[in-house]
């Protein structure tokens, strides 16, 4: 079955169908249960799983990924909702410390099934903590896995995916887009979690976009279509691990590539993608990888967010560079 | 002028900047969010009356309150929260991040528990001086649930230092009653024996009553006996933020609490010709200082400011 919903409804309908075919899902986070968190991602699920499955948990996000753990440890899968990317900090040590290393420690005799949405990315007018892209903090961490979804199909899909994975996995949640619109097709997954995807085929240069960034490209390939440019999309959705394959693919076709993300560019994403597509794609790259990302300062107050940003524009100018090699 | 009345038109200007600021963002002039204090007023009024200039205190996002009640101006604040060049931090911090160096205000900080380890350093290092200033850390109810509230508590109370703690408890962790989260009935106060701290818990609606409780606890602080807890009992009239029409609390309760406001307690206190003289000054302060902030110049430099030269990067 077809459906049109936002964002924020694949997700929360995915958590939903989590639920209901798993009943050792529990979710937990703050103001999730009576509210539906403060995105509204978990809106109704306390009313119908209740407050044993849904649970509104104190001010205390190294707590909360902590019991997650424990709940982990014992067969339970807990979906952690964290309410803006800053706030995961207090939670940094059990994640990067505990969560990421249980497996390997105890020498795969223990999984922990736990996923920690984190909705990530500037662009609602916020200032520090609440419009950051700390993805790259954790993709560097061995023993997580990071993905992030662009478009209501893949949030429908993905929070599944992720939720039955046995793997530790954050979970970025672009949202700026949470409020944006496309088609859900219910019956069955496009595509597996750890799969980079073309959105937009093209045969000029390629651009390596995820969460909030990939709208932008794709609109950027629109832009330049008018100047008998043609872009490749690919939204790579897997973070940690990544998935090359498509990408050397289409570098390899297009000779150029440019990664976009609103992190900084300084060991961002970009920076391992630039150096893997160098070290495969060589013979075939008719410009260096560039990268078009925010800037290496702070996330800036609202007003000069706009100056921050990568936008059209700046992906257009990205290209322009590619060509002008 | 008496100090009631001081701390009358003080907490006047308070309430009227936050009614400009929230119409400001009605006018999409502020961008973001804004966290209003409105209703918590006596609380910084009356803990700056009883301190020392020289005196440290920090805030939380919900902060204007504590900004302007250290010396402030409104325009400032204003100008900060609308990111003009003149604003506090030149327009790059924001409504959470309100901070008045110049009037120890040493910011305001939206990781909620973060700054009260902060304030036992500040402590610190007045012990280290031997200058009898005192800090001290204001912070929400639900903030004494993350760990950073009780490393803060053991930290100033194993070295006995110049702290006040100033629980705002007004009932509400964002969208969550407090009780239904906390372990307590009194989310600061019943912690502070696990301590060995003194604690009590205050009418944070009564300015003078705010007054004489922190007097009292930096009076201990400045003669070295150490950290004190103290619980103010107050309300938000508004939602969490900007978005929130705090539709989950009783009616009865907001009502209750509306009645109990701060203006309102101070003013019976005073005569009708002072208090409507205050206001009429208070109206005329805020009413410039929004003019002035809308006619000041754009925040600029997102890319400056990020190493100690001023620079951002190593990068050329
Ligand atoms: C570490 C952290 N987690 C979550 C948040 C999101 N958040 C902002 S304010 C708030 C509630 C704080 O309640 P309280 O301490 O009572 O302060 P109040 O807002 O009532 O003044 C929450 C959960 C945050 N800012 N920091
Ligand atoms: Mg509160």
């Amino acid at each position: 079955m077809a459906d049109t919903l936002t964002i924020g409804k694949a997700l929360n309908l995915g958590l939903r169908r989590a639920m209901e075919d798993d009943p050792k899902v529990v979710l937990m986070g703050e103001d999730i249960g009576k509210l539906g968190g403060v995105f509204r991602i978990t809106d109704g699920l306390q009313k119908d799983f209740g407050e044993d499955r849904v649970i509104d948990t104190p001010l205390a996000e190294s707590g909360i990924v902590g019991t997650a753990i424990g709940l982990a440890l014992r067969g339970y899968r807990p979906v952690v909702e964290i309410q803006f990317d800053g706030f995961v900090y207090p939670a940094y040590d059990q994640i990067v410390c505990q969560v990421a290393k249980m497996h390997f420690r105890s020498r795969g005799k223990v999984s922990l099934p736990i996923v920690i949405r984190i909705p990530f990315g500037g662009g609602i007018g916020a200032v520090e903590h609440h419009s950051e892209s700390p993805e790259a903090y954790f993709a560097h961490t061995a023993g997580l896995k990071v993905v992030a979804c662009s478009n209501p199909s893949d949030a429908y899909w993905m929070i599944q995916q992720a939720i039955a994975s046995d793997d530790p996995i954050v979970f970025f949640e672009p949202k700026r887009r949470y409020w944006e619109k496309g088609p859900v097709d219910t019956d069955s997954a496009p595509f597996a979690l750890h799969e980079s995807v073309v959105t937009r085929p093209g045969s000029d240069v390629t651009v390596l976009a995820y969460g909030p960034m990939v709208r932008t490209a794709l609109d950027a390939a629109t832009a330049a279509e008018e100047d008998g440019r043609s872009l490749e999309v690919i939204d790579l959705r897997t973070l940690s691990p990544l998935d090359m394959v498509p990408v050397y693919e289409s570098v390899r076709r297009t000779g150029r590539a440019i990664v976009v993300h609103e992190a900084p560019g300084n060991l961002g994403l970009g920076a391992e993608l630039a150096a893997r597509i160098t070290e495969e794609c060589f013979y075939s790259l008719e410009a260096p990888v560039l990268r078009v990302t925010g800037y290496d300062t702070p996330y800036p107050a609202a007003r000069l967010e706009e100056e921050y940003l990568p936008d059209l524009d700046r992906v257009l100018d990205g290209v322009d560079r590619s060509f002008g090699w | 002028m008496n100090d009631l009345l001081r701390m009358y038109e003080l907490m006047a200007v308070i309430r009227r900047t936050e009614k400009a600021a929230y119409d400001l963002f009605m006018a999409g002039l502020v961008k973001g969010t804004t966290h209003l204090a409105s209703g918590q007023e006596a609380v910084a009024v009356g803990a700056s009356e009883a301190l020392r200039d020289d005196d440290y205190t920090f805030a939380t996002y919900r902060g204007h309150h504590h900004t302007i009640a250290r010396g402030a101006t409104p325009e400032a604040c204003l100008a900060e929260l609308m990111s003009k060049a003149t604003g506090l931090c030149g327009g790059k911090g924001g409504s959470m991040h309100l901070t008045y160096a110049a009037g120890n205000m040493l910011g305001s900080y939206a990781i909620v528990g973060s700054h009260l380890p902060m304030a036992v350093g500040a402590a610190w290092s007045a012990q280290l001086r031997g200058s009898e200033q005192i800090a001290v850390a204001f912070f929400g109810d639900g903030a004494t649930n993350i760990g950073a509230f009780h490393e803060a508590l053991n930290l100033a109370a194993v070295w006995k230092l110049p702290v006040v703690f100033v629980c705002e408890n007004n009932l509400y962790m964002e969208y969550t009653p407090i009780a239904s989260v906390t372990a307590v009935a009194n989310p600061a106060a019943d912690r502070a024996c696990a301590y060995n701290l003194p604690a009590s818990i205050v009418d944070g609606n009564d300015v003078l009553v705010v007054r004489s409780a922190v007097r009292e606890a930096a009076a201990r602080a400045r003669d070295g006996g150490g950290p004190t807890v103290l619980e103010m009992q107050t309300y938000r009239h508004f939602g969490h933020s900007r978005t929130d029409p705090a539709t989950y609390r009783p009616s009865w309760e907001v009502e209750e609490w509306l009645s109990r406001d701060p203006l309102t307690i101070a003013a019976a206190q005073l005569s009708k010709e002072d208090v409507a003289a205050a206001d009429a000054r208070a109206e005329k302060v805020v009413a410039e200082a929004v003019e002035a902030a809308k006619a000041a110049p754009p925040a600029e430099g997102a890319l400056t400011d990020v190493w100690a030269d001023g620079s951002s990067t190593w990068r050329t």
